[in-house]
């Protein structure tokens, strides 16, 4: 099935995240440890880190590791109960217009149960991250650009969700039912 | 008419607060052009030829007499004084200025209307029947079910970023006038042996640069889990579209490459980990859905009604043309449902001015429950007239220029903004419908000629639904020229199909006649009451080439 990833121009060597452009449930963060390695093949130096599964797989005694999911991940139970036994576990978006790693959060929380830190991390925006949280994202980790001011603001815009989500387990005609009895 | 209760108004309210916010750091400079805009797109706000154009969500068509009454007023203090009914039943307004969009959405939000999703890869506006709720063929009435639809598909967090734009159609009805078979998801609602609603559910329909027609997914589809094995199709889709190449990302891609076998797999393994979760429908959600579409309060209409209009259509030979075009058979006896023409040479097809919205509004309340519904064939209904007031109504509608006894023939075409307006445009499609409109203005040649589709769109994105049109005309660019490529034998309703091309393209002066010569064609070798489709299917493209091309 062709199903590449988007034109992939990730970078190889790990990318730092400044501390006010990382938003861990809903807040700016006071630290942050993680840095994010697309290396493939070695292992960062700086610790805690995600990389790429494959390493991850390849050094799971290492607790100061996590996976980096890859947007095209394919969960499936197996997987998921593997990279369940991580502290976090980071997803992918290659382009903010890959839409994959919603349902991967999902999967991993609603499907498989994972109750660690799930995170945003590559190309993040600001106007994503009320979605990002809907479906089980705990920490966001911005694009160097993005102002962090404005992601707080765009969090708390909308209060209303027709769907049920990881947050919310009701659809709204559910909860407008249960209000009229 | 489904009305907002505080949800769905606090949600439209904090939509506008939103947008506005986003434009503001867009003007600001904080929020980049590419990231603004699929956010715009997702607020129905496009970059066009001459300006931005809006395109304001109508759900499944309906709309009410007041919102009638307030597009016409957004349309004056924001446009130029008309908008553009499209063939996804939604109005676009050509003429806004950028800065303007954010009040215009709120003044929207006032008359519960909204722009969220009208573009973008993202479940687009859901369409339906627009005799919805009053044909005679009906099943079951498809609105609660679109409503349904609606609040599952808006902003759902997590199919935003879908790798194309994604659209649903519902039909309730024996016979399909929503188009269903050329969706990316087409539902049909049926009634089993014993009596139990089933969604039928196709997938993998669409027009644009690769047409095709959608496959079966599931026949048989339980009511209870329509929105649950929405969301399973839904997130096949946004995990296996493909993402490489935006030609290839629509769901109709995807269907045909896993095949529908491995795709109805794929959907049904994701499907039963959603199957009885919480999104599972219940009797009570439905029927709280179906309060809102209520049998109005219909007065009885008297036997002897329907003697006097039987013979007002014997004596007066107009008020009969516009009967047999214009006015659709209801369930309940008694009522009619009129189709107002949105086709007049002076416009393009689907425009109307604000004063006409107006009046139609007016209209509306007077003698249909103070309802309208778009059609995708760009016109406008009023769903429940009285026998006895036809004659009024149409004696108003002359007067509007909205009268036009041709809906359904060659006359009523459906027509994309083309090159007039579109940016993506290879050649202008308006006038060509305008060309055709006054060639075949005879109404007696008109109705000779019987139901015939003609769809005009200005490129292959098929906005003008060429491809089902039962002649379509497609607008091509050849070294910066405009040209137009002619296709016939499409079709967008049960036995949908798409167009064959007769062959090269035509100059914009001789659309016209080729069309003419195509319709030579099929005059001479009918058969008795023989429709143009059938006479193509039985007869094939040969004998229209050979003229053509003669
Ligand atoms: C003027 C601005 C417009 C732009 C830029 C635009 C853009 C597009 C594009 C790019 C596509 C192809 C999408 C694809 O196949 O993946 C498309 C398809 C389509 N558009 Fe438009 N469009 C415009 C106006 C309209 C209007 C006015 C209508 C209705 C009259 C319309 C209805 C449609 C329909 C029905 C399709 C076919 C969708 C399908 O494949 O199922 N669009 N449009
Ligand atoms: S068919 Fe092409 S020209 Fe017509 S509206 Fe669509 S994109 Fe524009």
């Amino acid at each position: 099935m062709p199903n590449k990833a988007m034109p992939n121009e990730t970078p190889v060597e790990q990318v730092p995240v400044h501390v006010d452009h990382l938003i861990v449930n809903g807040e700016l963060a006071a630290e942050n440890a993680w840095c994010v390695s697309y290396d493939e093949e070695t292992l960062p130096e700086q610790r805690p880190a995600f990389v790429p599964l494959a390493l991850w797989q390849a050094n799971q005694e290492d607790a100061e590791l996590a996976p980096l999911l890859t947007s095209d991940t394919a969960l499936n139970t197996e997987l998921a109960a593997e990279v369940s036994k991580a502290t976090a576990i980071a997803v992918d978006f290659p382009a903010f217009t890959d839409g994959r790693g919603y349902t991967i959060a999902r999967l991993l929380r609603e499907r498989y149960g994972y109750s660690g830190e799930v995170r945003a991390v590559g190309d993040v925006l600001v106007d994503q991250l009320e979605y990002m949280r809907r479906c089980g994202f705990t920490a966001m980790a911005l694009r160097d650009d993005q102002h962090p001011e404005d992601a707080l603001r765009a969090l708390s815009f909308i209060s209303v969700r027709y769907q049920p989500d990881v947050e919310e387990r009701q659809a709204l005609f559910e909860r407008r039912l249960s209000a009229d009895k | 008419m489904y009305r907002y209760d505080i949800h769905d108004q606090t949600l439209v309210d904090e939509r506008v607060a939103q947008f506005r916010d986003q434009m503001e750091r867009y003007r600001a400079g904080r929020l980049g052009e590419e990231e603004f805009r699929p956010l715009r797109l997702q607020n129905g706000l496009y970059i066009q030829r001459h300006a931005p154009m809006l395109r304001i969500a109508i759900p499944y068509g309906m709309l009410a007499g007041n919102q009638l009454r307030a597009l016409a007023e957004i349309t004056r203090r924001y446009d130029r004084g008309y908008g553009h009914f499209t063939t996804r039943q939604n109005l676009q307004l050509n003429w806004p200025a950028l800065e303007d969009v954010p009040d215009i959405l709120a003044d929207l939000a006032k008359v519960q209307m909204h722009a969220i999703q009208t573009s973008g890869n993202c479940i687009r506006n859901t369409t339906s029947d627009q005799f919805a709720g009053i044909a005679n063929d009906e099943v079951e009435d498809p609105r609660p079910w679109c409503e349904l639809i609606r609040q599952w598909s808006t902003l759902h967090p997590e199919f935003a970023y879908l790798p194309r734009k994604f659209k649903i159609a519902v039909s309730g009805a024996a016979q399909d006038r929503a188009a269903i078979q050329v969706h990316d998801i087409g539902l049909r609602l049926w009634h089993n042996a014993d009596g139990e609603l089933r969604v039928k559910v196709l997938a993998g329909g669409g027009l644009g640069r690769t047409p095709m027609i959608a496959d079966v997914v599931r026949e048989d589809l339980p009511w209870q889990h329509l929105l649950t094995y929405l969301e399973a199709c839904v997130r096949v889709y946004n995990q296996f579209g493909r993402r490489d190449n935006k030609f290839k990302a629509r769901i109709k891609i995807l269907v045909k490459a896993l095949g529908i076998e491995e795709f109805r797999r794929r959907v049904d393994e994701e499907w039963a980990h959603l199957k009885d979760g919480p999104q599972t429908l219940n009797q009570a959600a439905v029927d709280a859905a179906k309060v809102h579409f209520p049998e109005p309060d219909r007065r009885p209409v008297a036997d002897s009604a329907n003697d006097d209009f039987d013979r007002l259509r014997t004596e007066n030979r107009s008020f009969a043309r516009f009967v047999t075009n214009n006015v659709t058979d209801h369930r309940v006896p008694g009522y009619k449902a009129v189709t107002l023409s949105l086709k007049r040479r002076e416009h393009a097809p689907g425009d109307v001015t604000a004063d006409q919205m107006e009046a139609v509004a007016d209209l509306a309340d007077r003698y249909s429950f103070g309802e309208v519904r778009v059609t995708h064939e760009q016109n406008l209904v009023l769903s429940d007239v009285p026998v006895d007031e036809l004659e009024a109504l149409w004696k108003e509608l002359e007067a509007l220029g909205m009268a036009n006894p041709t809906v359904g023939t060659l006359n009523d075409i459906i027509c994309c903004p083309g090159g007039d307006y579109c940016s993506l445009a290879n050649a202008v499609s308006i006038p060509i419908a305008q060309a055709l409109q006054e060639r075949f203005e005879d109404l007696d040649f008109l109705y000779d000629l019987g139901p015939l589709d003609l769809n005009i769109s200005g490129c292959m994105n098929a906005c003008g639904h060429h491809h089902v049109g039962h002649i379509g005309i497609l607008g091509v660019d050849k070294k910066g020229e405009e040209y137009y490529q002619i296709s016939i034998g499409g079709n967008s309703t049960d036995d949908a199909s798409l167009g064959k091309i007769l062959g090269p393209s035509f100059f914009r002066e001789d659309v016209p006649n080729v069309v003419e010569k195509v319709l030579e064609v099929y005059v001479s070798q009918r058969h008795e009451d023989e429709r143009f489709l059938d006479t193509y299917r039985r007869i094939g493209l040969k004998p229209f080439k050979e003229r053509v091309y003669a």
